[in-house]
Order: C-alpha cells, then structure tokens, then sequence
C-alpha cells in the first residue's frame, strides 16, 4: 500500500508555503513515498520504554544580566529586504478584496 | 617555492619566523585559484582585495618585529553556510544569491582575531542537503582527484579546493557527514568535532541538533591548530558547550601505546567496495604496529540511523527554513497576488529540488497524525544510537570505521535516487546522532587513484585523542603528503 498520497502530498506543500506543479507533485508522491517506506524499518524495534533524545546536550536555561548591548542598527537589518518603505519591510496585500 | 603546497603549520612557521611575507603568500593562493577554478569551480564568490589589505597590514608588523597574532597571513576558504559581515553568504542558493550579512559568525570573528586571511567562500550542496555538492544551484565542483568525480558533499567546494592547494586550509559544517564524507572523497584531514564543541552562532542552520563547523585541512596537526581556535564556549550560542579547549597541537606525540581501537562489527555492510575494505584493514594493523591493541565492538542500531537521520535532520529543516518567506532578506518572487501566494511562490522559485524534498519529509514527520508514528519515533531510536556509543566507548578509546563505503562516485551517479544518495552516508551519520566527534584521514588510494578516508570516532569531547591517533597513523605513513595531478 502507497505510504504517502497525491491528496497529502498537496496538503503538506500547503503547510510548508511551497507552491509544487502538476510534476512535481507527481515527483514527490513516488519519492516520498520509497523514501517512508525505507523508514518504516524503524518499526521493527521496540521502543515503548525508551526516552527520546531531542538534544545531545545538558539543557537549561541560560541567564544573563538584563543590561543594555550593542545590537544591529536599523539600516542594518533593513539593507538586505527584497521591498521597503522608510523604516518598514513591505509586503503584499495580506486581506484578499 | 611553491607556497601553496605548504601546510598551515608550515607557512605559520615561516611568517611568525619573518622568513615570509604574508603578501607573498596570499599572491601565490591567488595565482593558483586563478589556474585551478576554471577545472575545479570550488568557490562561490572570492575575496582577494581583502585578503591582500590584511596581509599588507601584516607584512608591515612583520617589518617593524611587532609580534603576530598565531594564524597571521594564513589563507583559508570558508564554506558559503558560514555567514561573513559584508561578504555574500548564499548556501548555494538561489533564494539567499543575493544576502549580504550584517555580522560574523563566531568562527569568523575568532579567526580574524587569530590573524587568519579568508581567500573567498567555497561551493556547497544547497543548504549543506547533499553528499555530492551537486546539490548547488550554482556550479559543479569537480574532485581534483579525478574531474569526473564528485568532490562529496555538502562541504565539496571546502574539500576540492584544500586538495587542489587553493586554500591552505578551510572550514565546512557537518550535519550528516558533510565535513568528513567529502574530506575522505578528497583525500584530505577533516573533523567533524564534538556537538556543542564549537559555536553554531552565524552558521546558517540546516539541522539545529546535528550542525556542527568543522576544519578541512592538508594534515591532522592543522586539523588540530584550527579546532583550537575556533572551539570553545560562545554567550551567543547556549548550545556551545562551557566545556575546556585543550591545546590540540600540543596533545598530538604521536604516542598511541596500549590504545584500545574499537572495530564495530556492523560496519562489516553489503555494497562495501572491496579496495576500501582492505585498507581500513590495512589502516589497522598501521595502527596496531604503533601499540594500539584492536577491540571488536558493537553498535547494533547502525542499521537504523539512516532512517533515523532522515526523519530528525528533516524535520528540523523545515522548521529552521520557514524563515526564507521573502520579507526581510533574500529572494522574492517579483509576482504575486496576496502575502500567501507571495511566500509559495518565492519558495517554489528559490529552493532547489532536494530541499523542497526535505521540506516535505520534514513537514509530513511533524504533521498532525504523524507526529508520534515518525518523527517521536525517530527521537526513541537516537536515544538507542546514542547508547550504542555509551556502551562501546566502555571497551575503548576511539573506534574507527571506513568514511565512506565507496570512493568518489561520478557525476550523475546518484542524483535519481536520493535513497542511494542519502545511503552514502551510512558511516558518519551515527556520530551526528550521537553528537560524537569524527575525523577522517587519508588511508590510501584505489587502483584508479581515489582516496579512501579512515574515519577516527571519539568520546564526546575527546577530539584531543582522535586528533593524537589520526597525526599518529599520519607519521606512520605517507598518504597525506600525495597531492592530485592537475
């Protein structure tokens, strides 16, 4: 049975902004679906009693003092936006209408 | 003198000795790149009037007996992930082509500190997603082994242009194998340290708990020479370990008496090319003849890291590469209707086929329905991973393995299956999983003259030992010293 189809294939490009074509999405249906399939593998082990590992490393919270710092100036951050106007990143509309 | 056939250490010597100018050197790396990159195309974007202005400002203190700073005048290559205020940092892109950082990476800041010169930015598999550097939407960087190889990937504009002697050393990052696999496909030293050894902050994330930068380099003592600068605990990075640099160059005596050598047994897999076979076993009794005694170990999930690595490394990318939308840098498409139709298309026209593959695997693993099935289950099995190398590291003090199971493949070889593509990094995944350092190091060459890479794993923070048996088999033999025709 095909692990991944067409219909999910469109749904998870929604949820991840990626516009596909009619080929790709053919493309990545058959791809995907090889590739789940390689990883079903996982299932043969066990692992109702294990803790899962998100991080190699002790995590805790890092403090710092709450003072003030040197941090990038305005033009700074602006220099690289594809659209501006003054201060502002400019987008395209956002309601439809 | 040819001054671009020269290590690290060695121009390092004769600059801080004032027997050459850093003027000097840079000019012939700049000469060298102009004869190679037509064959080689290993850099992005290059950066030869800074490059001269900083050895002009060294060749000056030179003149005035001024004492250097350790790394003044040496010229290295840093891979395009690597953000440098005011240079391009595009990930071989289409979607950052045009992205110039406002600051530095860590490593950048500590190796300008450090007097270290940067010639330009290396070629990549886009965001460092590949094994092969085809990956890029820019060029193909060929193998200077054998130009109708692959280089390896993701870090193959770093690896080609340290073996081609257009650098004199580099940096790449490694999420998957992306330091080792191409440093093994090109014959050269390559670390992969330990995670949270070296700060991440300023290199463009891909898979935020596998990452880490790593050198490239002609030898294991400039290996040793670069990590020491770069490694060390960052404010800006909370993942960087608060955890001692040792003085790695200092640690390599060449001494590897009564060291146990750990041999994993699932390492021993079917489409094991034969010549690379025999010499990691050939490597092995090098190793053994120095007093190092051999330990049959085990690391029984090897089978599943693949799989493993596929579901976390992807599931991270998509969520770490949400932020290409088209609004404060990088690409946008120059068409659009509405925000929405805006980000969709931007994407759709920025990123290259394997990214929006992994985007897609990605965000699948993390969807609702999907969730505990895949991506919490590929969490569990890390844990398994990470408790193999617990367990073996018990029994010895480094395990050693082939970098690779193959040499350099050709071109074209691999690019219709990303199964197989993904399956090339069969040996160095594990580490990432692991979060343990690896090393490789040249061991030889095939019939046809490929290099074949030995990679050295060690305890998470113990580069200082793989570096001491890597230098080790180094003196012992002479592959390092072998150079491409070109």
């Amino acid at each position: 049975m095909a692990k991944i189809t067409r219909k999910e294939v469109e749904h998870v490009a929604r949820l991840a902004r990626l516009e596909l074509t009619e080929e790709e999405k053919e493309r990545m249906t058959a791809q995907l679906d090889s590739i789940l399939g390689y990883i079903d593998k996982l299932n043969e082990l066990n692992t109702s009693q294990v803790e899962p590992t998100t991080t190699v490393i002790p995590m805790v919270s890092v403090m710092r003092e709450d003072a003030v710092r040197p941090s990038l100036k305005q033009e700074e951050a602006l220099a690289n936006a594809p659209d501006r106007q003054d201060v502002f990143f400019r987008v395209p509309r956002i309601i439809e209408g | 003198m040819e001054l671009h056939r020269l290590t690290i250490h060695e121009l390092r010597d004769l600059i801080q000795k004032g027997e050459v100018s850093p003027v000097r050197v840079v000019q012939d790396f700049l000469v060298r790149i102009g004869q190679m990159e037509d064959q080689i195309q290993a850099f992005n974007t290059l950066t030869p009037r800074t490059a001269v202005g900083f050895a002009k400002k060294f060749e000056e203190m030179q003149a005035r007996r001024e004492k250097l700073p350790p790394l003044a005048g040496v010229p290295l290559a840093i891979k395009d992930v690597i953000c440098t205020k005011g240079v391009a940092t595009t990930c071989s892109s289409r979607i950052l082509e045009n992205y110039v950082p406002p600051y530095n990476a860590t490593v950048m800041a500590r190796l300008n500190a450090a007097g270290a010169l940067m010639l330009g930015k290396t070629n990549m598999d886009e965001f460092a997603m590949g094994s092969s550097t085809e990956n890029s939407a820019f060029k193909k960087t060929r193998n200077p082994w054998n130009l109708g190889c692959v280089p390896g990937g993701s870090s193959g504009g770093s690896a080609a242009a340290v073996a081609a002697d257009m650098c004199a050393g580099a940096l790449g990052s490694d999420t998957g194998g992306s330091i080792r696999q191409p440093g093994g496909f090109c014959g050269i030293a390559a670390l992969k340290p330990t995670y949270g050894r070296v700060s991440r902050y300023g290199l463009v994330a891909f898979a935020s708990s596998l990452d880490q930068i790593g050198p490239l380099t002609k030898d294991v003592r400039d290996a040793a020479i670069l990590l020491k600068v770069i490694a060390g605990h960052d404010p800006l990075d909370s993942t960087s370990a608060n955890v001692p640099v040792p003085d790695y160059e200092a640690g390599l005596t060449g001494d590897i008496k009564g060291l146990r050598v750990g041999i994993p047994s699932e390492y021993s897999i079917p489409g094991m090319d034969p010549e690379v076979e025999s010499a990691i076993h050939e490597a092995i009794r090098v190793l053994e003849g120095l007093g190092a005694v051999q330990e049959k170990v085990s690391l029984p999930h090897t089978d599943y890291a693949v799989a493993t690595y596929y579901l976390v490394a992807t599931a991270e990318a998509s969520s770490n590469l949400e932020r290409y939308d088209g609004v404060k840098y990088g690409y946008r498409t120059p068409r659009s209707e509405h925000l929405i139709d805006m980000y969709m298309k931007t994407r759709r026209e920025g990123f290259g086929p394997e990214v929006k593959r992994r985007i897609m695997l990605g965000t699948y693993a993390l969807s609702a329905g999907y969730y505990d099935a895949y991506y919490l289950k590929a969490l569990k099995v890390r844990t398994l991973i990470r408790q193999d190398f617990t367990e073996a590291f018990k029994r010895c003090d480094v395990i050693v393995t082939p970098t690779s199971p193959t040499p350099a493949f050709k071109f074209g070889e691999k690019t219709d299956d990303p199964l197989q593509m993904y399956l090339s990094d069969i040996f160095t995944i594990s580490g990432n999983l692991a979060g343990v350092p690896g090393l490789n190091v040249n061991c030889g060459f095939t019939k046809s003259g490929l290099p074949i890479g030995l990679q050295v794993i060690g305890k998470p923070f113990d580069e200082e030992t793989i570096l001491r048996v890597a230098h080790a088999y180094e003196q012992a033999t002479s592959w390092h010293r072998e150079r491409p025709r070109l």
